[in-house]
Formats: C-alpha cells, structure tokens, sequence
C-alpha cells in the first residue's frame, strides 16, 4: 500500500544573496513537499551538479550507482545577477552539458529587462521570474518540477537497467533484501515505505558476487 | 490579556509602516511564509536584513568621507542592498536604492547619499520601534488569517 505517492522534489537554488536564498528555500518547501540545496554562485552550483572544471561530468561507469547530485535535482533556480558566473551563464553551462541540459533551469532576476528574459528563454529556461519571487510563483514551477522528476525516473530505470545489482558486501555478513532498489537518495526516500519496484529481476541469493 | 493587547499594538504599528510607505506588500509575504513549524522566519529575515544595511551605511559613510572616492564600489553595495530590501518589503529602502543607482549613472555625487542617509536613518528609527519589544514580539506578527 504505503503512502499516497507524495513524490519528493530536489530543487537546486542559486543566488549570491543570503537573504534570498533563505526566501527561496522557505517559499518552496512551504509549498509543498520538497527538499532544497541553496549554494551562492555558480560555480558551487555545477560543483554540486558534478560537473567540472573541464566541463566534464565525472567519469562514472554505469554500473556504479551513482552519488551524482544532477540525477536528483528536479529543478534549478538562478538568480541572474552574481558576480563571477551570472544566472544566464550557469544555464549556457548546463544547457552545453549532455548529462545535465535536460533539467529544468528558472531564472530569477529583480530587473525587468526584456531582452535578458528573451536571452534566458532562448537558451532554454523554462520561465523567467520577477524578484521578489512570491508564492503564487511557485505554483508555476509545478510543471517544471514534475518534468524534472520524469527526467530522475528515467535516469533510474536507465541505471537498474544497466548494471546488476551493485555488490553489497563481499561476504555474507548482510542478507539485505535485494529487491529494494538501490538509490542514491535513501534517505530521503526511506520515509516513502510504498516504494513498489517496477521492474522484476532475477533475484539473486544471500550471497553476493564481488 | 496581555498578549492580545500587544499583539494588537503590534498590529497597529505594522498598518503605519504600510500607510507611510516604508514597508509594503512583501512584507506580507513573509508573514504569510511564518507559521507553527517557522515561527522564527520574519526575525530572521529582518536581522539579516538590518545586518545588510548596517553594511552598506558603513560603505556609505567611507564614500562620504573620502568624495573622490570610486562609486562603482558603492553602488555594488547599493545594488545588494536594493535587492534585500525588495525581498522584505522594504520599500523605501528600495527606492532610495533606485535613486542613489540612477544618480550614479547620472554621475550626481552628492544628492542622492544624502538621501539615501536619510531613508536609512528614517528606516532604523522604525525597526527600533520593532525590535524594541524584543525580538521575540515579531514572532507575534499576525498572519493575514489571523482577526485581531
């Protein structure tokens, strides 16, 4: 049975301001039910996403459940204005990467000036809000959010798909049950007991292949 | 007893700082986002908030002493300042801001600092009127549902 499935949304906040990001981060998770990562530039933010320097994602071997934070998040939101990296060259940077373009970046900025928004637009953000952000905003963000979400249950299933299930341990000192799914984000999702797995595989004995 | 008096006073105080046009709407925005499980979030905004300020009046006050000095550094200050103040609802703060920005690009020096020190002064003879029932009382600040 388990809970109505009240999906978790990870949304990843950007702004340099202090202020705004608490703003933001009471704004969302007043909404409903969400989990947010607030960072103060942009660079923090591609740091969190896995992203590096040299643009590249950390390598990873599909097989490896990954740690990665950008199978997570379900949404990005960015201020525009930072010094260093702005709002719209985060999203560039993002939009320019395989592993992360297809998760939804909003841009927040307090200056309403047309052809930044049309800019914004054009790379590939979903919408454009006027600072300072309100609640009614956020009820706009929904199909963002559940784009987002598409876009984790898919990389999930790519994953299971892909690789057996990960060696638990190398001996048998834990016959953990092996048909729950193996997810980066257990903790979050502990609580959501109803977690039905979607897929059947073969299910493999205490004992684990190393 | 008591408590509802205060709240009521408190109540009061809030409605003049809308009528004179320091605060406006935004500020209900964020009593709207306090409730059981954050009852701290409008003093903790508003601290960082005085905290900014504080920041940006020292910043100010070195500009002024020194007038040859560079304003860009300033403005940036301003910029920051425009923008949290915008976040509470802050209003005239914000658009002291706005002034003192457009006075920059104008290259007016003298006008709007002065201005801006007045806003700023008007502003912290306010927020002494709220911080002095301690912070706590701010946690009394009605919700929109609340019927006092």
């Amino acid at each position: 049975m388990g809970m109505a499935a009240e999906a978790q949304f990870h949304v990843l906040a950007v702004d340099d301001s202090l202020i705004d990001r608490k703003l933001i981060e009471r704004l969302l998770k007043n909404s409903s039910y969400q989990a947010v990562t607030a960072v103060d530039s942009g660079s923090k933010a591609l740091e969190f996403l896995g992203l590096r320097e040299d643009d590249q994602t950390n390598p990873s071997p599909p097989s490896v459940p990954s740690n990665h934070h950008e199978m997570q998040v379900n949404l990005i939101i960015t201020d525009y204005c930072m010094p260093g990296m702005t709002g719209y060259d985060l999203l560039k940077k993002i939009k320019e990467s395989s592993s992360l373009k297809d998760i939804p970046v909003v841009i927040m900025s307090s200056e309403n000036v047309p052809s930044r928004i049309n800019r914004c637009l054009e790379e590939g953000a979903e919408e454009f809000l006027l600072k300072p952000v309100q609640l009614s905003d956020v009820n706009r963000l929904r199909p963002h959010l559940l784009k987002g979400k598409l876009r984790e249950q898919k990389l999930q299933q790519q994953q299971q798909q892909l690789s057996p299930p990960p060696p638990q341990l190398p001996q048998q000192q834990q016959l953990q049950p092996l048909q729950q799914p193996q997810q980066p984000n257990n903790k979050r999702k502990s609580i959501e007991e109803g977690l039905s797995p979607e897929r059947t595989r073969p299910r493999y004995s205490g004992l684990a292949v190393v | 007893m008591a408590l509802k008096a205060l709240k009521s006073q408190l109540k009061a105080v809030l409605e003049s700082l809308y009528t004179e046009g320091v605060l406006d709407h935004q500020f209900d925005q964020l009593q709207a986002l306090q409730d059981a499980n954050n009852p701290g979030f409008v003093v903790e905004v508003v601290t960082l908030f005085y905290e900014d300020t504080e920041k940006t009046l020292r910043e100010l006050t070195k500009y002024l002493e020194q007038p040859i000095a560079d304003n860009q550094r300033v403005d940036s200050y301003v910029h920051q300042l425009k923008g949290s103040s915008s976040s509470i609802g802050a209003q005239q703060i914000k658009l002291a801001c706005i002034d003192f920005h457009q006075a920059c690009l104008d290259n007016n020096k003298d006008g709007p600092l002065i201005k801006l020190s007045m806003n700023s002064i008007i502003y912290k003879a306010n927020s002494r009127l709220l911080f002095s029932w301690r912070k706590e009382s701010l946690l009394m600040i009605p919700n929109n549902s609340d019927d006092y």
